[in-house]
């Protein structure tokens, strides 16, 4: 296992956020976080980056506690593209990107860190906007820079939080589809929260399907999305069918 | 068309798409040094030209060659006085303040995230010029000495600074609110610089004034060699740390995932931050605006990476501050105006304008 997460348990003064939330994360496995607003997605993905620290249980990568590493060498490990980012003074996209290399060198850039950034920019087709300012691109293309920026970081675990909400469904196919392509090329590992039920099972190898802080059921999304867990958790009324061995939902109406 | 040519074609295709990025992004960087290089040339231009006004007349030409006749041999005549004694300090201490102040706010806008900070507008040059009349006017019968002024200066300037930082650590403020306390706490120095003023002898309170909006009147070369020393430090660790500040400039969170301590290296930028403001200010007053002007001009032509705005704004700020004392000393002659009155004239607008400006592009 790349990461494990065990007892974990975060709050506020008197409110706790998680509780209890023990989960794993295999290598090349692509885990979708689901769960209604305020179950508690981005505060586990903060927990495990150590954005926010939990008060219980321990976090593991590679058998090793996160509490113990670095900044820099977490940031070896883990990358992370946290939600709804925006830059007080816009930068062009190739140095946006070159950003991630920050734990590889020091204080100016070396060749093979300029190379890596390019090979990011033909992967993700933004070689067009790389001399351009962030401000000036869309929020999909952003969004896909800020992909660009956590990739060339070269950590194993790759975070998302909600990478794709405020995307046009193209954006959010073809965000989706390289993070597939980067996971079956490199092996890393990427744990993603993700609103749209079906996009979530289809594009991920298994789902946490969480709820209230606490890991309501996890496994492939036949066992997960079902018609009693989306009723219990989003109190919704969904009709669900199954394609391709996975679970795709039709909400119908919320439960009364 | 068949598939392996189509392939290859492809492949050709990147790599003309990588040469013309990678040429592209040399040149941006070509662009910058150079941009810096000219502004080098610029501060040592516009040294020469204001050594060259006053009631002496001597010509750009003369000025450079008693500076280098200066650095070899005593000073002899009136003229090499005038420009050794009473020009040339003026001028050192318009570039070191300038530089200092511009350093100060490229810093501060760039982990404050906040487009209107600056030394200034964040309350610590007021702090630090509370601290200067405090012994100004009262300690001025005790025989008190230029070094306590200075300290007091020093120590009242962090005040401001640290009541920001704590702000931003804990409270998480929009860069309007953040503009906003800075603010307050330049009206709190302000109004108790007055109340201790108000009942004081009218020439300390003048003197007290005068320093409050900033001058280069007193410049002398014994404080020319404390000031650098206060550069010389400063300005290295800010400039270590440029390219974290650019980083953290995606956002706190952005950062940290990166292995940017976030918090530590705000303390950081803040204190060295207030440590050469603080430094800059002590000696020359409360002058405002040079960190707010130097360092969005130079962000216009080079762009947000700190790495070469450092120094960029570092000698647009002196230039700034040569060109601002000679409008000073010149425009209502023999009578010097401070300093302060004249970058204040040319950078509220520009607070203005960046105030009215659309929002989308900085906040």
């Amino acid at each position: 296992m790349r990461l494990k997460v065990k007892d974990m348990e975060f709050g506020y003064a008197s409110v706790t956020i998680l509780k209890n939330v023990t989960m794993e994360l295999a290598e090349s496995e692509v885990l979708g976080v689901v769960g209604p607003n305020g179950a508690g997605k981005s505060t586990l993905i903060r927990c495990i980056d150590r954005i926010i620290s939990p008060q219980k249980g321990s976090i593991l990568v590679d058998g090793t506690d996160i509490k113990t590493m670095s900044s820099t060498d977490r940031a070896k490990k883990i990358g992370y593209v946290p939600q709804g980012v925006s830059q007080a003074f816009p930068t062009t996209v190739f140095d946006t990107v070159l950003m991630g290399r920050r734990p590889h060198f020091g204080w100016w850039s070396r060749k093979e860190d300029n190379e890596k950034v390019l090979d990011m920019l033909e992967m993700l087709n933004l070689e067009q906007f790389a001399m351009r300012g962030i401000n000036e691109l869309s929020g999909g293309q952003q969004q896909k820079v800020f992909l660009a920026r956590a990739l060339t970081q070269e950590a194993d675990i790759l975070l998302l939080d909600e990478p794709v909400s405020a995307l046009d469904i193209r954006h959010q196919l073809e965000v989706l589809n390289v993070i597939r392509s980067v996971v079956k090329e490199s092996g890393i590992s990427v744990m993603i929260s993700i609103h749209d039920l079906n996009l979530a099972s289809r594009f991920t190898d298994r789902l946490l399907l969480m709820y209230n802080g606490t890991v309501f059921a996890t496994g492939p999304s036949s066992s997960v999305l079902t018609h009693d867990n989306i009723k219990q958790v989003y109190g919704v009324e969904a009709n669900v069918s199954m394609h391709g061995g996975r679970n795709y939902i039709a909400p119908d109406k919320p439960v009364e | 068309m068949s598939a392996s040519s189509e392939t290859i074609s492809k492949q050709e295709k990147a790599k003309t798409e990588r040469a013309r990025i990678t040429a592209h992004y040399n040149k941006f960087i070509k662009k910058k040094t150079i941009f810096i290089f000219f502004l080098f040339i610029l501060v040592i231009i516009a040294a020469g030209i204001a050594a060259t006004i006053g009631a002496y007349q001597i010509t750009f030409t003369e000025v450079y060659s008693i500076l280098f006749h200066g650095l070899f041999y005593n000073v002899e005549s009136y003229e090499q006085y005038a420009v050794w004694d009473l020009r040339l300090p003026r001028i050192l201490l318009a570039i070191f303040a300038g530089a200092g102040l511009a350093v100060a706010g490229t810093m501060m806008q760039g982990i404050l995230k906040n487009p209107l900070a600056e030394p200034y507008t964040m309350g610590i040059a007021s702090g630090a010029a509370f601290g200067a009349a405090l012994v100004i006017v009262l300690g001025a019968g005790i025989g008190a000495g230029r070094y306590l002024l200075i300290g007091n200066a020093f120590v009242f300037g962090l005040i401001p600074a640290f009541v920001v930082l704590a702000f931003v650590l804990y409270r998480k403020p929009t860069p309007g609110v953040l503009v906003l306390a800075g603010i307050s706490m330049l009206y709190i120095f302000s109004a108790l610089t007055m109340l201790i003023e108000f009942p004081a002898n009218p020439d300390a309170v003048k003197v007290a004034t005068f320093w409050a909006i900033g001058s280069l009147e007193r410049a002398s070369w014994q404080d020319i060699f404390p000031i650098a020393l206060v550069l010389a430090c400063c300005i290295p660790l800010l400039m270590w740390k440029t390219w974290d500040v650019n980083i953290l400039n995606s956002g706190d969170e952005t950062a940290e995932s990166i292995g940017v301590n976030v918090k530590r290296t705000k303390i950081f930028i803040m204190m060295v931050s207030a440590v050469l403001t603080a430094g800059v200010v002590c000696f020359v007053g409360a002058i405002g605006f040079v960190g707010l002007v130097a360092p969005h001009i130079c962000r216009m032509i080079i762009g947000a990476d700190n790495r070469f705005l450092l120094p960029a704004s570092a000698m647009f700020g002196a230039v700034l501050l040569i060109v601002a004392d000679t409008i000073a000393r010149t425009i209502i002659a023999p009578l010097v105006i401070p300093i302060g009155i004249v970058t204040a004239i040319i950078g509220t607008p520009l607070f203005l304008y960046l105030v009215l400006k659309k929002k989308g592009e900085y906040w």
